[in-house]
């Protein structure tokens, strides 16, 4: 099975004066799963189904491989999604929802009804095709949606917040499901979602959208640790923006003149730790948690910024004795921070 | 509603003759004809003195009678089959488009339910008489689906407004053009409130008078128009014997859907 490459350009859509979508282009590779991430009302969902065939663009093209689809019909452009609420059909059986597809496609009772059930043991649902969709818990609802969405060997599949109504736990066994069985498929993928921990787990590459643009696209290290605007950087977990002039250089003294991005996760207390290269951020102790795996302190830096430090609780051989209004000094290595390009603190 | 049960004993006897009292006045006009129509006297008279099927022979037996029968039923089955379709159809875009787009078309669409039916039937005389269509089935035919859309609407709508839309998506993302979205899963699931819409539909020609008298004629009159023209013209208690079978016909074919509803 060839799966396709995805092509999108310059697509813009409005409702009224609200715009979902402002002028957005995004090339995906055959084969790769990239992560569309952001907040709700970012657009994410609405150029899922721009692609789906359900919201159609102002303006922009949409390709899959080099065949424009920007005006096929939802049921001419074999992509297989898998919706939010899995949208199964409740008066057809397991076996029916998954052979549906298949039956559109005229393809023989007995073969349909053979590659159904093989699609369902992929994705561990052997045993339950004859059970009707009502009694199955929310877990296997999500499998039949997927074993429905890629029965037909679409080449392109899209994802709409397909775990969002699973517990944790569930949740990260089907995120490792999803990805091992996109691993063994290779069919070109979108996923969308709003957990940042979702999209670094998951992706070969994320697009981070905001107001209906991208903001940045990358791999997730690069998204996680070089974020281009502060956007990124502070959707993308606990980072702190820090205006120029607040930190200096643990070498040589000297304050800085950009606006870094420093994750909470990346300081330490202890200046042997980081070595000559790196900065250091000094402050009053404001408050201090402690989270199991690890020490939450608040530091108010000498510019009134509050900065969040958050220490391993291995490493944090001194916070217990720390106590709120102490002078204190965080560092953190130069590899880890991250000058923000064009922000304005 | 349960909280106003009233746990007084009195109070309750007291709201049960109310209930019972209400049911009778809505029953007895309709039961009244019932002895009526097996009356041997030529009058209309309450209580009979003898008994017999003599007006129902008398119904059976005339042509004018079999093809009013005739008319209505073919008209209601046919009213059923056009306006439930289509209201089906343009609940569907209603729900879709939303907002005033729908509120213009449902309001247009609900119009006739409002209209004071004399009004609706005068009009309707009118732009049939331009097209000469009138006394024709087609005419009636016309008249009573635009009535009827409306009732079928009213069963849709709420239907609808409940259905997972997402599931339409799936299925055209999956494949499926417009036609067998609709056919295989909604019409499925809708079904109930779809067999609901035919009968309000097909009871709603049934039932119908007004237009029937302005615009049906001859061999086309309905069972209505006719029983309202023998009721000005002779009063016998054919019309009793009439009233009784169109009643048992209207409580049979009730019973029937809300029962198979039920299973």
């Amino acid at each position: 099975m060839k799966s396709l490459a995805i092509t999108i350009e310059s697509v813009h859509k409005a409702y009224g004066s609200y715009v979902a979508l402002d002028d957005v282009s995004l090339d995906i590779q055959a084969g790769e799963f990239l992560t569309l991430l952001g907040p709700s009302g970012s657009g994410k969902t609405t150029l899922l189904m721009a692609l789906a065939g359900f919201v159609r663009p102002d303006s922009g093209k949409l390709f899959l491989g080099d065949r424009d689809i920007t005006r096929l019909p939802p049921n001419k452009r074999d992509i297989g999604i898998v919706f939010q609420n899995y949208a199964l059909f409740p008066h057809m059986n397991v076996l029916a929802n998954v052979a549906y597809p298949l039956v559109l496609r005229k393809v023989p009772r007995a073969e349909a009804r053979q590659r159904a059930l093989d699609t369902l043991a992929r994705v561990k649902l052997d045993g339950l095709a004859e059970r009707n969709v009502a009694a199955l818990s929310g877990g296997q609802r999500q499998r039949v949606a997927l074993a429905r969405a890629i029965v037909f060997e679409p080449r392109v599949m899209l994802m709409d917040e397909p775990l969002s109504a699973l517990d944790k736990n569930l949740r990260e066994t089907m995120q490792y499901e999803i990805r091992r069985l996109h691993d063994h498929l290779r069919i070109t993928t979108i996923y969308v979602t709003h957990d940042q921990r979702e999209a670094l787990i998951m992706s070969d590459r994320i697009a981070v959208m905001n107001s209906g643009r991208i903001q940045q696209i990358d791999t997730p290290q690069r998204i996680y640790d070089r974020p281009s605007t502060r956007f990124v950087a502070e959707f993308m977990g606990e980072a702190n923006i820090v205006a120029p002039g607040s930190a200096r250089r643990i070498d040589s003294a000297e304050a800085s003149r950009e606006t870094l991005m420093i994750r909470a996760e990346s300081f330490h207390l202890d200046a042997k730790l980081v070595g000559g290269d790196g900065v250091a951020l000094e402050g009053i102790l404001r408050a201090k948690a402690f989270r199991g795996e690890n020490w939450l302190l608040t530091l108010a830096l000498d510019g009134g910024q509050e900065v969040l430090v958050c220490i391993p609780a291995a490493l944090a051989g001194g916070c217990a004795e720390l106590a709120a209004g102490q002078r204190m000094t965080a560092y953190a290595p130069a590899a880890k921070v991250h000058a923000i390009p064009g922000a304005m603190a | 509603m349960l909280e106003a049960y009233p746990q007084n004993r009195l109070a309750r006897i007291l709201l049960w003759s109310f209930a019972a009292l209400v049911m009778a006045f809505l029953m007895l006009p309709t039961l009244v004809v019932v002895p009526l129509s097996f009356s041997a006297s030529n009058l209309l008279e309450f209580p009979p003195h003898a008994y017999s099927l003599r007006w129902y022979e008398n119904f059976f037996g005339s042509a004018t009678w079999m093809a009013a029968l005739r008319t209505s039923l073919v008209l209601g089955t046919l009213t059923a089959l056009i306006a439930v379709p289509f209201a089906l159809l343009a609940c569907i875009s209603m729900n879709r488009l939303g907002g005033k787009t729908s509120a213009a078309i449902q309001s247009v669409l609900l119009t006739p339910s409002i209209t004071p039916g004399i009004l609706l039937a005068i009009g309707l005389f009118f732009v049939l008489a331009a097209q000469h269509l009138i006394g024709t089935l087609f005419g009636v035919l016309v008249g009573h689906v635009v009535l009827a859309v409306p009732v079928a609407c009213i069963v849709l709508l709420p239907a609808l407004a409940r259905f997972d839309w997402n599931q339409v998506q799936a299925a055209r993302s999956l494949g499926a053009n417009w036609a067998r979205a609709i056919g295989e899963i909604i019409v499925p699931q809708l079904r109930i409130s779809l067999l609901s819409a035919t009968l309000m539909a097909f009871l709603t020609s049934l039932d119908e008078s007004v237009i029937s008298i302005f615009v049906a004629s001859g061999r086309n009159s309905t069972m209505p128009k006719l029983m309202f023209l023998s009721l000005r013209d002779q009063i016998d208690p054919t019309i009793a014997a009439i009233s009784t079978l169109w009643t048992v016909i209207v409580v049979a074919v009730v019973l029937i859907v809300t029962l198979r509803q039920k299973s």
